[in-house]
Order: structure tokens, then sequence, then C-alpha cells
């Protein structure tokens, strides 16, 4: 069924309320910390303590001693007995070289690369015994000089063999020739510098991880707050514990938000099965809050300039892109691919920039590995793109609204410079929208209001695209991804109507049992509340890939919409049997099957009834049972795109920014559950907007430790930071998933950091202030405009 | 570390058992709002706690003459609710109400603040702008000896705080700038006009609580916010950190003490 037909169907466009708030909101959801198997034990681990150094001893004796301690495992009880944890992408450079992919064990073995870095697992009877043991776990460090600052890794002291640079990749992507030609010709050349600053995830349920084994069956099961357990399986079975997947059962059961962070195969969650195995008991780990900020892949860092070629009127010619990226100490799963395929790929943006070259140097530091996180590489793209485009504008004398217009792509599906093609879209209207929804013709008065109150008033356009929906598993494996990324959906129809739904994404906030559950509902009729969605368990669902890169809907739905596909069409070839009739001649609408023309119909729950108590059945040419399954490798991704507009008022006095009002017109394709929608893109505003005024991970450049380590002093966004958001959409059907669906998971974090600082920037433009770097604190603000008048 | 080492608990209930306990070596659990997050941090570890919740006696707000009494183990909420603290001194009210959180207003005590004097506490502004007298169970402290620096009192080992007394000024306004992740105060004003006298009280600033004595001078001529707009601070007597530089916090200790004196012009 293709989207033009499925918007019709009931439900589809209905903010039906979730089905998962009663057992949230009651404090019955099932964590992995919930979870306490019969003789549990409890797994704490010792970090290290400096950011680089050659381990030289670790002495366990005294621990041993401590009560309730059973065994405490270091790097020499790991070493070449199990793989170390593996990228999940390989990048390959400019000059035809593979990236450096430098092992990483799950327990340092010979050096410690940042703060952090697991140095020992100690299981004890109880939790407390665990923790109060690491303390005396003596650990002999030889220091070496850290490496924090990008610009410096590569004359720094190297933190690989592998790398002695430091550097894992040259990357690169377009036409280098092209845009060198084109800038010699260019009337206008806008330049930029700017950091993308360092993100903690900090979802509000920190990572746990629960490994129990049974020796009679060699089979170890994994609880742990994954976004994709399937995918943890394969990594832990095929790489690291070199195990069958039959022996390995993966659950990620409530996960209470993941951003990214959860997408990782981490080494405490490899910790727990392996000494599970070893001691033959359930042991269990959960981060404390101060260990997630240490430990938790942290999220963009990139230091860029760029450079937009201009003809006179302001259209664009040519982007030069160039980006130092921070991939941390060791690579993370997705952590190569993010700053590479997620990131440069998306430069083009809404414009028609005919030539565009992009070149990555990623470096390794003394820092926690970086992976995705909200966005992952699209802020970092949409951030270099809409801060270029408003400089570019402001120094032709043009509006942001007008330098926009000039360049906008209007025509689909449009092939961009750097690997894209773009189905659909509608780009000035989403403009025309926002403008509307901010009342843009009137912010005039207000910034004059705000001037006589001693204040500054600032407005800021961003007009961001992106692409979800990973992904044609072909493309994505010609850029180096080692998987592919279809989906896959089961759709169960019991013997008396109700319905199991069997996906391969996961849910972690998202509300996928609701959305799904409305796909259901629409097409076989049955009612929402008799639908059931299970995920997260690798033994109870078909591979998946699992839920990030706002690919649920469009890729796992449209696994579920062609599970359906198949459901429909035996449901009529059973009701063609029963009305005795052609199958050709079976309509199937809103749970009743009739035969096209006439008043004989038979009702959805009595062909699953049928196909189960098969006595009037056509057991020659049909099975009985009525569970089909279907894989989704969608042909292309997708490209949510839209406009924000964030309007800020500053006390140029104290440096602080009040977001007066913010506007968001999104293009998600076909939206199924609005209300679901409108949840994401407050989340994801609220973390770009965190992100462009609040929040940076911070490191010590000289000694190494993480100095924003807890909510003491990295800035968490709450209500009081924001206004009430205006939220508008427009839709073009997307024209590579069954639904038309777009994603909408990440949008707002794409979206909102640019149209902030721009806004910041805007406001302080009469002060003299022509840049400031995220996140634009009151100190921020405060020293570029003391530093302007200096 | 979310899990505390063991330790003893008391819980004594009149004034008299909890100082022979403390000086026995126990230590005094007021509010819980420091000592509790830095034992479960293992950065404390004491072995007995004697938490001095169960004392009537310490417990309380009066006016009593021409000053403003508040017990040692009353919480911000209480102060911040009083109709007594609302009427003798509303800007003490509203200062408690700007402490942390609900849960911690409703947790945290003015004693254990004030013995704790965390440089960034709101407290300690106003009983030394307000030139309060601490007593403890054996003495009466005036503000301006008794906060000694970052985490220092004039406390002895085995002292508590009793009750705080303010003298009533004719007007007073505190007004704090947060610290945008912890919502301490990078910089809190406290400033307080009595007949005779202006003072002036900075919390967050540096090592600890001060009396800016060029702003009490200006004050005292011309109670505006005129009056001190051109009154330096010395910005190396301040600190410098993620969330502000030495010279970003003396701007601050100028606008937030004009903010704060038209606060209190009303």
């Amino acid at each position: 069924m293709g989207a033009n037909e499925f918007v019709n169907k009931p439900h589809i466009g209905e903010s039906v309320r979730r089905v998962e708030d009663a057992r949230f909101i009651t404090g019955q959801g099932n964590y992995v910390d919930d979870i306490v198997e019969a003789g549990q034990k409890y797994a704490a681990f010792v970090r290290s303590t400096y950011p680089h150094a050659r381990l030289t001893g670790v002495d366990t004796s005294a621990a041993e001693e401590m009560p309730g301690v059973i065994r405490i495992f270091t790097g020499k009880d790991i070493a070449g007995k199990c793989g170390g944890l593996p990228a999940g992408w390989m990048i390959v450079q400019v000059d035809g070289a593979p990236m450096k992919e430098p092992q990483r064990p799950f327990l340092a073995i010979d050096k410690v690369r940042y703060v952090g870095e697991p140095v020992a697992m100690v299981v004890a009877d109880t939790k407390e015994q665990a923790q109060n043991a690491i303390e005396s776990v003596m650990v002999d460090y030889d220091p070496l000089d850290p490496v924090i600052d990008v610009h410096k890794a590569a004359n720094g002291p190297a933190l690989h063999a592998e790398a002695p640079d430091n550097r894992c990749y040259k990357w690169g992507i377009g036409d280098k020739a092209g845009v060198d030609a084109a800038f010699t010709k260019a009337a206008h050349i806008t330049k930029i510098d700017l950091i993308n600053n360092r993100m903690i995830p900090n979802a509000m349920e920190p990572r746990a991880a629960n490994a129990t084994f049974s020796r009679a069956t060699g089979e170890s099961t994994l609880y742990t707050t994954s976004q994709n357990p399937h995918l943890v399986r394969l990594l832990m079975c095929a790489n690291i514990l070199q195990i069958p997947e039959t022996k390995l059962r993966v659950v990620a059961p409530d996960v209470g938000g993941g951003f990214g962070s959860k997408i990782n195969v981490y080494p405490e969650d490899v910790g727990v099965v392996w000494a599970s195995r070893a001691l033959n008991c359930p042991v269990k780990w959960t981060a404390e809050r101060s260990e997630s900020f240490l430990s938790d892949t942290h999220g963009r860092d990139h230091h860029t300039h760029a450079e937009m070629a201009m003809d006179k009127d302001g259209h664009f010619l040519a982007l030069r892109v160039h980006s130092d990226v921070n991939l941390g100490a060791y690579l993370a799963t997705f952590g190569p691919a993010v700053p590479t395929y997620m990131y440069a790929t998306l430069l083009a943006g809404q414009y028609k920039t005919p030539q565009l070259y992009a070149e990555v140097d990623a470096w390794f530091t003394n820092t926690a590995p970086v992976d995705a996180y909200r966005g992952a590489g699209r802020p970092e793209a949409s951030y270099v793109v809409e801060r270029i485009v408003t400089r570019c504008g402001w120094e032709l004398g043009l509006s942001q609204d007008e330098i926009r217009r000039r360049n906008f792509i209007t025509e689909y599906p449009y092939q961009t410079p750097v690997a894209m093609q773009y189905d659909t879209g509608d780009w000035p209207k989403c403009l025309d929208e926002a403008n509307k929804l901010a009342e843009v013709d009137s912010f005039d008065q207000r910034r004059k209001a705000s001037e006589a109150k001693g204040l500054r008033r600032g407005i800021g356009y961003s007009s961001y695209v992106e692409a979800c929906g990973m992904g044609p598993s072909r493309i994505v494996g010609q850029l180096g991804a080692r998987a592919g990324l279809y989906e896959s959906g089961e759709v169960r129809v019991n013997p008396t109507g109700s319905v199991t739904v069997f996906t391969g994404t996961h849910s972690h906030g998202q509300g996928h049992e609701t959305a799904f559950a409305q796909l259901v509902a629409a097409r076989l009729g049955v009612a929402i509340e008799n639908v059931e969605v299970v995920h997260g368990d690798t033994n109870r669902i078909p591979f998946g890939m699992g839920t990030y890169g706002s690919r649920s809907l469009a890729v796992g739905g449209g696994a579920i919409m062609k599970a359906l596909d198949k459901i429909e069409e035996k449901a009529k070839k059973i009701a063609a049997h029963l009305l005795e009739a052609s199958d050709a001649d079976i309509e199937f609408e809103n749970g009743q099957l009739t035969v096209k023309g006439t008043d004989k119909k038979i009702s959805f729950g009595e062909v699953a009834l049928a196909a189960y108590v098969p006595h009037n059945y056509p057991l020659e040419k049909l099975e009985p049972g009525l569970d089909e399954t279907a894989f989704f490798d969608p042909p292309n991704f997708t490209f949510p795109g839209g406009t924000y507009i964030c309007e800020v008022e500053i006390d140029p006095a104290t440096g602080v920014v009040t977001i007066d009002r913010f506007t968001c017109v999104d293009d998600f394709g076909v939206i199924v559950n609005p209300m679901l929608v409108d949840g994401q893109v407050h989340g994801g505003v609220m973390q770009g907007i965190g992100q462009a005024l609040l929040e940076e991970g911070v490191y010590d450049q000289e000694t190494g430790q993480l100095l924003t380590g807890s909510f003491m002093d990295y800035t968490m966004p709450r209500a009081i930071n924001l206004p009430n958001f205006r939220i508008g959409t427009v839709c073009t059907p997307c024209t590579s998933n069954p639904i038309g669906s777009k994603g909408a998971g990440e949008a707002g974090a794409i979206g909102a950091p640019p149209a902030v600082i721009n806004a910041v920037l805007d406001a302080l433009k009469p002060l003299g202030v022509n840049d400031i770097d995220m996140p634009a604190t009151p100190f921020h603000v405060w020293t570029a405009i003391h530093n302007a008048k200096a | 570390m979310s899990t505390l080492y063991a330790f003893d608990y008391e819980r004594p209930t009149t004034q008299a058992d909890a100082v022979r306990l403390i000086q026995a070596g126990g230590r005094p659990l007021a509010g819980g709002q420091t000592l509790i997050a830095s034992m479960k941090l293992h950065l404390a570890s004491p072995s007995q706690l004697v938490d001095l919740g169960a004392i009537p006696e310490l417990v309380g707000i009066r006016k009593q003459g021409d000053e403003l009494v508040i017990g040692a183990m009353t919480c911000h909420r209480d102060v911040a609710e009083s109709t007594v603290v609302r009427e003798a001194i509303p800007a003490l009210a509203a200062l408690a109400d700007l402490i942390g959180d609900k849960q911690i207003r409703s947790m945290g005590t003015i004693g254990g603040s004030v013995a704790n004097n965390d440089p960034a506490a709101d407290y300690p502004a106003a009983l030394l702008a307000l030139g309060a007298t601490i007593h403890t169970a054996s003495r009466k402290i005036a503000a301006d000896d008794f906060f000694q620096g970052l985490f220092s009192t004039a406390l002895e080992e085995g002292e508590i705080i009793t009750a705080i007394h303010f003298p009533i000024p004719q007007r007073a306004a505190y007004v704090k700038f947060p610290q945008p992740a912890s919502l301490f105060a990078l910089i809190g004003v406290f400033v307080a006009q009595f007949r005779k006298s202006v003072r002036v009280a900075v919390t967050g600033g540096g090592s600890g609580v001060f009396r800016h004595t060029a702003m009490e001078a200006a004050l005292s001529r011309d109670f505006s916010p005129a009056a001190i707009a051109n009154v330096a601070t010395d910005v190396e007597s301040l600190s410098s950190d993620l969330h502000g530089s030495n010279a970003y916090r003396a701007h601050l200790v100028s606008v937030i003490a004009q903010r704060a004196v038209a606060g209190a012009q009303g």
C-alpha cells in the first residue's frame, strides 16, 4: 500500500494517547536495573584517573580480601582471550588507505587513554561491597602527556601505535578541483570558523547491564540499556566473544532515553557477560551518574573552517569546508561514520550550491569516545551551513530570509554534489509558514520595545535539511557500513483476532507501541488496544537494526507495512474461500472483507479464527495461520527539512540570553501521530537550545580531567530556559517508504542551534559582535560584548 | 558512588544530648543537603551522624524585641513562607525562596547552610549584610567574625549553632545571579540599609562571602544605584572558572548590586 492511500485510513494523523504512558507514569516500567536474578551478583569498575598513562601494575590483593568480593578481573585476564570492541564503519581515506583502527579491549591492558576508561572489574555479593572494593584496587600508572586539543593532536604523544600522528583518517567528499575553479570566479567570498561544542548526552536512565549464564546450555542472556539489541548481539558474538549468536540473547527492555549514547557496544556490557560466564552467576552493573558523564559516548566536537563563494547577487557558487573532528580515545560503534557520511553529505543544505568539497581530519584524543548524539553529523552540518548562509546574507546586505530564498532548491528530485538525492520537499513554503507563525512582520516593533528597556533583540533563521531513514543498505555499504540497514517487522494475528507486532526497532521513549499499533489498526480495522508491540528481545523479534537516525517509522514502519500487505493478501484468500468468491473480488476495508459489488462479507476476526481453526479452509493451496514477516530496505534516505526561527532578547549588562519565541515549521512527510511528533520536536529543540546556550563538555587542557563531570557544572536545559514553541508542519510525502514518512526524532536538535546563534548575533551586531561560539552562556555573551568594545 | 559507607546514627531530642554526642566525636547532621551528597560521593565518611532534626528548641521563627530570631534547624521553606519573616525582613524570605529547589528548601536548614559556609551559598550574604549574630550552644558570634573564607567559620570542634539573630533593617534586598548549571550564586549581593549605616555583602565571588566596604561608603552617602555605578570591585580577589572570569564576576558585582539597591528602593 502506498502513502496516498494510507493517509486516508482511520487513526492515521490522529493524536492517539500513548499506550505506554500508564505503565511509565505509575512506575511500572521494567528497566534493566529493576531486573534482579536469583543469586544476583554485582559488578563495579575501577576507572582510570589519568587521561593518558602506561599501566605498570594493577594490584588487586587488598581488594580481594574485602567483604563479599568474589573475583576481580583485570586486563591481564582478558588479553588474547577475546576481541576488542569493534567500529561499525570503515572509512577509506583520501589516499585510498583504510582508516586507522586501534584495538579497544574492554579492560585496559597496557595503557589507559581517557579518564574513566575501565581498568578492572570487581564482582561482589552486593553493589555496596563491589563499590567499596574498587577503592582498594591499587593501580600503578606511568603518566604520559595527554592530547586534549584536536589542533595539537598531530604533534602530541601518540595514543595508539597504529596511529603515530593521532590521525584516524583524512577523508574527503566532492569535487575539489571544481570548487577551486568556482572560487576563482567568485564576486564575494564569505568565511567562517566555528566550533560545534562537545555534548554529554545524559539520558535520564543511566546505562545498566545484567548478564546471566546457563552452564547447562552455554547460553548467556544480557539485559542492557541499548537502542539496538540485535546489533549488540551481532558485534559481541562475532567480534568480541566469538561465540555463535544462538548462545547470546540480548534484551533491551524499557529504556529511559538513548539520544545515540545507547547505540554503542560498551565495555561494561562485555564485562558483565564475561564475568557471568566465568563465575556462572548473574552479574549486574548500573552506572552512577558520575560514571555516565565520564564513560558514555559524547557527541559533536567539530572544529570547522568554511568558505562560501558567491556571485554578485548572492547566488552560491561553491562551498569549501574543512573540519577537525575529535573522535575521543577510541572508535565508538558509529564513531567514524558520524563526522563523514552522516555529516558532509548534508552540507548542500537546502541550497543549489553547484560545487562542494569537504575534507575531514579525524583525531584521537585523550577524551571519552565520541559517537552519535541526536542528529549525529547532521546538526554539525546544519550548523556550518546555516551559520555561513546567514553571514553571507549579512555581508551582502541581504536579510536572512532573502539569502535563503535566492538559493533554495525548488525542483525535486534534486541531486546534490555530495551524494544525496533529495526526493521531495517544499522549502520556500516552510519558510513562508515560519515567517507567519513567528510574526516576523512585527519584529521591528518588538525590537524597539526591547531597546527601550535597555535590552537587545535579535532574530535568527535556520533552514535545515537532514537525512534519515537509514538507510539503503547498498548505499551505506558503499559508504563503509559493516552491516545492512534494513528493518524487520512481523505481524502475528492471533486466533481470536488480537495482533502482536514484532519489530526490529527499539523504543526508548519514542512511543512506538502507540504509533505501530496505529498502523495495524488502520490497515486491519482492529482496535488499537488489541495490538501489542514487542521490541527489544533478540529471542522474540526478527533480526533488525534498532532505533537511531529517526528511522523507526520510515524503515521499521515500512517493514510492518510490508508484512501487513502479506497479511491482507492471505486474509483475502481465506475470505474468498469462505465466501465462495475469487481472490481478486475481495475488498478489505475497516476490518471487513467484502465480495466486490455484493453484500457478502466476513469480518477480519472470523478470517483470523478460520486461519487457526482450519476446518473449512483451502489447505491444499494455503497454509494455515496468519503470521507474516517482512524486511524492508528502503531505496533512498528520507529528507526531513524545514525552517526554524528563533527570537531572543539579551541583557547586555549580564549577557543573559532569553528566548522570547521559537518557531518550527517542519516537513516530516506523512505524520501518523501528531502528538508524538510534537513531543519529538519539543525534545529535539530543547536539546538544540541546550547545545546553543547551555551545554558543553569541557576537559582541562593540561590535566585531561573532565571539568563538567556533574550537573553542578554541566548545564542541562530546564523548563525555565524555554518558551512555548510555535509549531507548524508542511507535508510533502516521502517517496521511499510505504508510509510517506520522513522521520521526526532529530530535526529539533539539527535545526535549532544555528537559529539560536544567528538570533544572538543579530541582537549583538549593533554592539560590534560578529561571532560567538556555542554555548552562548551569559559569560560568553558578556565577553563577546566586552571584547567588541575593547 | 551512591552508596554510603556504614555509619552510626543518633537522633537526640535535647540540645544537651546533641552537644554531648558531638563533643564525643559525632558529626552534626542538619538538613543534610551538602553532607549526605558528600557521603554519597565518598568525600566524607563520618563514623557517627548526630541528627539535629528532633530537637524542638532548634526550630522556629520569632520576633524578639527589635530582632528576628530563626532557629538553626528551621528549613528554607519555612523561612520563605513565614509571615513573621516577610513582615520583618521581606528580603530574607525572598532569599530563602531562591535557594535550590523545593526539595532542597524543605530539607535544608539555615543553621546547616551557615555552618557549611559554601562560598556560593545565599544565607551567608544575608547574615553578613544584616549584621546578624550567630548563637551557638555556648556563645554568640557576630557575622563579621563568623565567616572566615571557603567552608571555614569561627565554629569550634563540637560547637553547634542554635539560632541566628537578625537586626531588622529599614530596607533590604537580595539579588542573585545564578551559575547556569548549579543555580548557586555566581554572584549574589545583599544590600541592607539601617538608620545609621548601609551594609553590602557579596557571595559567589571568590573564597567566601565578603563585605563591599567601598559600596557601603557610597551608599551611606546616597542610597541609589547611580551612587555605586562606578565603584570598583577588586578583580584579583575574585575567582575564575568555567562559568565566569574574575573580570566578569567583578562586573556582575556592580550590576547585581545596583539591581539590589533598586530592589530595596522598591
